[in-house]
């Protein structure tokens, strides 16, 4: 069954990469460039993953993942964080935002797709 | 991705750069003012982080690296770790320059020479120390090379000799594990495709049905992993998790693999199926009802993806894509197509004014619905005209920016100290003329910064403040762009202009010119008064190019000054190229339209005005000034004998060289607004003729080119002592 | 106005066929865009005597040019009954002033004869070749030299 990846990004760019990536391993995407944008599809779509940016205006990343998470419907959608910076301590507050996990940038395809597969079905 | 995507991407890639360095600079020249707030810093941050981004996808490591050190300061300004004083802004404006440049380098493949930055570069990691903090650590940045991996099941066939290891592997995850919406079960699967795999569920702390805490973690599993993978992959399955999980890999050594393993594992290779069998697994994980646990998916084993030909994934990727496409409030569109709209709406024009035109022959009564509807008819193709422009009509912004940075250079270069001050940058005008005013401003911007601001020393002297300040603004007035450039230096040294002049055989010694006069001077060809042509302003460009420029737009341009305070050059420009303001003009039968812009005044010539010099040369006094007068009909070859002044009109022009002639003509027809039609396309240049427009009978009419005609009659030797003598 | 179709075999080749005075012409109809009737010309300043002037086809600027004085045939007295021949020579469309269109003449390469050797400049520099058809002489046309050459301003 094809999966739905949302993906949150604010850089055309970054969207471009991601689409072209998950679209050529079969997912199906949606997209959206900014935390108050993804909520605003997410009210009339569930995807089977989100994969998003911290860095966006109006929203930011770990504003949209405590609000997906306070959310009932959402709380189990698995969200992945799409981050420059590999510090831990951006990964911490990832994670306590509830993120389920990060994909560094730049991203390499495999990479990419191996960790979706480690967070959905 | 294909070749193909990923030049798309990149041309996304450098299509948005140009956007967030343009956000950046606006960011950062309102930091640098004091006057921006906390959010401007995050978009400033944002930019350089989004353009660092890309550039690390696409492997620009130069850019990269100056991308983060940049982004790193910035971040510290952000986080209220650094203050952004004036000399923290004034490394970060020279940093956003070089980020642009790289940029450019990159998106053009050229070569980047490291020490031409390399100063500014070191400054902005000064600023990235912050005192008391370790000194950030450069990330590494590590590119692979990328690999497509299309999601086949891992058949591995082992060469014996080839080392796998044993692990042992403990994971018990804590609830925190659930609440992030991690599933143990992806994990065991995820491992599953590491090697072959045996894992067990402890059950034991399971309490019974009702007792259970649906967000408790009681299970834990131990796995027993055969895999050549290093330990590091392994520990990458759980990378997620490790944090919320007591986890624990060990490793036994190595094993060497028995025969009756590769027998195994051919087997299985050749059935094409996963190491593990899927219901297999199934049967070593116990099923709790527990609501996180979600029900198993019906195959856990790998779905290969499907591989055919690159083209026809795009075209399955593409239908495939449920993209959501936010609402923009800008859409991007090809120019071609918008130019092909105006065109289009040009000939609606037309074409509605001539069908008035018959109508009005066809003498149908005033307010008959013909007429009404007619008159309904012209005000929507109006309309939809004014629409159509204001597609093309484009903010002078952008152009205002790169004026920005000029600024910067050439008071960098000229050890002067000169602030931009810029207003009306959201003014619009047409597209095409948008362009060709960058030239013109920028002579007038390095002008300003070289010639008119004088150095901090002289400035303190003359009690003024060091840093120079130069005023660009933009506004419509009456139904053109007026732009103005001012600068607070010295002004024009008059005496200087003058002798200059006299020097160069432009003026008479004895002429007699006013303040005003004098300084349209700088506006004559050849003329400059740098002492030594500088490198900045270029090999003696001067004020005559920019002038010819702007006049060959349309436009004027003049300017004041007042010594010790600074001078102003002020230009005017029509809207758009595609549309003139003309008169129309009948010479010997035909209408020809006189651009408005060139047009002093009109007048009646009257018998005593008229006055004879040499064989067949004509002047008018005007005002106590004498000037040539050109018969139209006969320089263009309409008419064979001049035609008697006192039964036409003259129309005063003012050619782009500030010189005035008559220009004699039948009768005026009036004032209009016409669209202009190339003569070039289907026949060539014809001297005197500028263009042609379509008038509402259908007729073709040329439209003058001024300039051409009168430089004309310039061989004529009468028309030279005329220019600046003065009147009887 | 009307529109002419394509030839179409490729050996064959279709021409309009035209008059000018007591002389009989033709052009390959490939190059003619559509024949309509006479509008008066805005002259053009310091034009040779060839170019009547231009005229507004549909918005765009068309140059006409007095073919018979092209040919030295002497300048053309336009009627209502004249006709202009809209050809495309190259990246440009212009108008041909003719006394009237004759005939659409389906001829083949292998009919076409040589140009008879006339003292006449303009027969060596016009014309290419000749149809002989019912009795008459009809003259092919080439259009590459019958503009005239203009200054054209950088692209």
């Amino acid at each position: 069954m094809t999966q739905t990846i949302l993906t949150v990004d604010d850089s055309r760019t970054m969207r471009d990469m991601l689409r072209m990536a998950l679209a050529e391993a079969g997912f199906n995407v949606m997209q959206a460039v900014d935390g108050v944008h993804g909520l605003e599809v997410l009210q009339t779509a569930m995807p089977d993953v989100i994969v998003t940016d911290i860095n966006m205006p109006k929203m930011d990343g770990f504003g949209l993942i405590e609000a997906v998470r306070k959310d009932g419907r959402y709380r189990n959608v698995p969200i992945l964080v799409l981050t420059t910076e590999s510090d831990a301590a951006k990964k911490t507050r990832a994670k306590e935002a509830g993120a389920t996990g990060w994909i560094v940038k730049p991203f390499e395809p495999v990479k990419l797709i191996a960790a979706i597969r480690r967070v959905a079905a | 991705m294909t070749v193909d995507t990923m030049a798309a991407i990149r041309q996304t890639f450098f299509q948005e750069c140009e956007e967030q360095l343009s956000e950046m600079e606006l960011g950062l020249l309102a930091m640098d003012e004091g006057s921006a707030d906390s959010e401007t810093v995050n978009a400033v941050f944002r930019a350089v982080h989004s353009i660092k981004g890309g550039a690390g996808a696409f492997k620009l490591t130069a850019l990269v690296q100056f991308a983060h050190s940049f982004e790193t300061a910035l971040d510290h300004v952000r986080s209220g770790k650094l203050t952004p004083l004036p000399d923290v802004m004034k490394v970060m404006l020279r940093a956003a320059d070089v980020l642009a440049d790289l940029v450019e380098a990159s998106r053009d493949g050229k070569e980047i020479d490291e020490s031409s930055y390399a100063a500014i570069a070191s400054e902005v990691k000064a600023l990235t120390v912050i005192e008391g903090q370790a000194e950030e650590v450069e990330e590494v940045i590590d590119f692979q090379p990328t690999v497509i991996d299309f999601g086949l099941p891992e058949i591995t066939i082992d060469i014996p000799a080839t080392p796998s290891h044993d692990y042992r592997i403990n994971f018990s995850p804590r609830p925190e594990l659930y609440g992030n919406a991690n599933e143990t079960v992806l994990v065991l699967r995820e491992l599953n495709r590491l090697g072959i795999m045996q894992a067990t569920c402890d059950t034991s702390a399971v309490p019974q049905l009702d007792a259970v805490d649906p967000g408790g973690a009681y299970l834990a599993w131990s796995i027993d992993l055969n895999s050549e993978h290093e330990i590091a992959d392994v520990r990458e399955v759980f990378e997620f998790v490790e944090g919320e999980a007591d986890l624990s890999i060990e490793t036994d050594g190595q094993a060497e693999v028995s025969d009756a393993d590769i027998a195994a594992l051919l087997s299985q290779a050749l059935s094409g199926a996963p190491a593990v069998e899927p219901e297999a697994q199934s049967q070593t994980i116990a099923e709790p009802a527990t609501p996180q646990m979600q029900a198993l998916p019906e195959t856990t084993s790998v779905e290969p993806a499907s591989t055919p030909a690159p083209a026809a994934e795009i075209a399955k990727a593409e239908s495939k894509t449920a993209a959501v496409v936010p609402t923009q409030t800008t859409i991007r569109v090809e120019f071609d197509r918008v130019d092909r709209l105006i065109n289009l709406v040009g000939e609606l024009v037309i074409n509605q004014a001539m069908l008035s035109q018959r109508v009005i022959e066809a003498n149908f009564a005033g307010s008959s619905s013909v007429v009404i509807g007619l008159e309904e008819l012209e005000q929507l193709t109006r309309e939809i005209q004014e629409s159509v422009m204001a597609i093309r009509a484009q903010p002078v912004k952008p152009l205002f920016q790169r004026m920005s940075r000029m600024v910067r250079e050439v008071a960098d270069a000229t050890g002067k100290e000169v602030r931009l001050k810029t207003e009306g940058e959201a003014t619009e005008v047409d597209k095409t003329v948008v362009e060709r005013l960058a030239e013109p401003l920028t002579h007038m911007i390095r002008n300003a910064v070289d010639h008119g601001i004088e150095a901090p020393e002289v400035r303190l002297a003359a009690g003024k403040p060091a840093e120079g300040m130069v005023r660009m603004t933009a506004a419509h007035r009456s139904g053109r762009i007026v732009i103005e450039v001012s600068d607070d230096g010295a002004g024009i040294d008059r005496p200087k202009v003058r002798a200059s002049a006299i020097k160069k055989g432009l003026i008479a010694a004895d002429a007699q010119l006013s303040d005003n006069d004098i300084d349209n001077l700088l506006f004559l060809p050849g003329f400059s008064t740098a002492a030594t042509v500088s490198s900045i302003s270029g090999r003696g460009v001067g004020m005559d190019v920019v002038k010819r420029s702007i006049v060959a737009l349309g436009g004027r341009i003049s300017i004041s000054s007042r010594p010790g305070l600074g001078s102003t050059f002020s230009m005017s420009l029509p809207l758009t190229l595609a549309v003139l303001d003309g008169m129309a003009v009948s010479v010997a039968g035909q209408t020809l339209v006189v651009p408005l812009t060139a047009i002093v005044e009109t007048s009646k010539p009257k018998k005593g005005e008229i006055h004879s010099l040499g064989a067949d040369g004509r002047v008018m006094s005007i005002r106590n000034t004498f000037v040539p007068v050109i018969d139209v009909g006969t320089q263009l070859g309409f008419r064979d004998v001049a035609m008697e002044p006192e039964r036409g009109v003259a129309i005063l022009v003012e050619t782009g060289d500030g010189t005035r002639n008559a220009l004699l003509v039948d009768s005026i027809q009036d004032q209009r607004q016409v669209v202009i039609k190339s003569l070039e396309a289907n026949y060539g240049t014809v001297a005197g003729i500028a263009a042609a427009t379509i008038l509402g009978d259908g007729r073709v009419a040329l439209i003058l080119d001024v300039d051409a005609l009168v430089s004309g009659l310039l061989n004529d030797p009468l028309a030279g002592e005329l220019r600046y003598g003065t009147g009887g | 106005m009307h529109d002419i179709g394509h030839a179409a075999n490729s050996g064959d080749r279709e021409f309009v066929a035209f008059c000018m005075g007591s002389q009989e012409f033709c052009v390959d109809i490939m190059g003619v865009r559509e024949i309509r009737g006479w509008t008066p010309a805005t002259p053009l300043p310091h034009a040779p005597p060839y170019v009547r002037g231009v005229i507004n086809l549909r918005g765009a600027v068309l140059p006409i040019i007095d073919l018979a004085m092209r040919f030295g045939l002497g300048l053309t007295e336009p009627t209502p009954r004249s006709v202009i021949i809209v050809v495309q020579v190259h990246q440009q469309v212009v108008g041909l002033l003719v006394d009237a269109v004759s005939d659409i003449l389906m001829t083949s390469e292998a009919s076409m004869q040589p140009t008879p050797d006339v003292a006449s400049e303009m027969a060596k520099t016009f014309v290419k070749g000749v149809y002989a058809v019912d009795g008459r002489m009809i003259s092919i046309v080439t259009l590459d030299c019958v503009l005239p050459v203009t200054e054209k301003a950088a692209a």
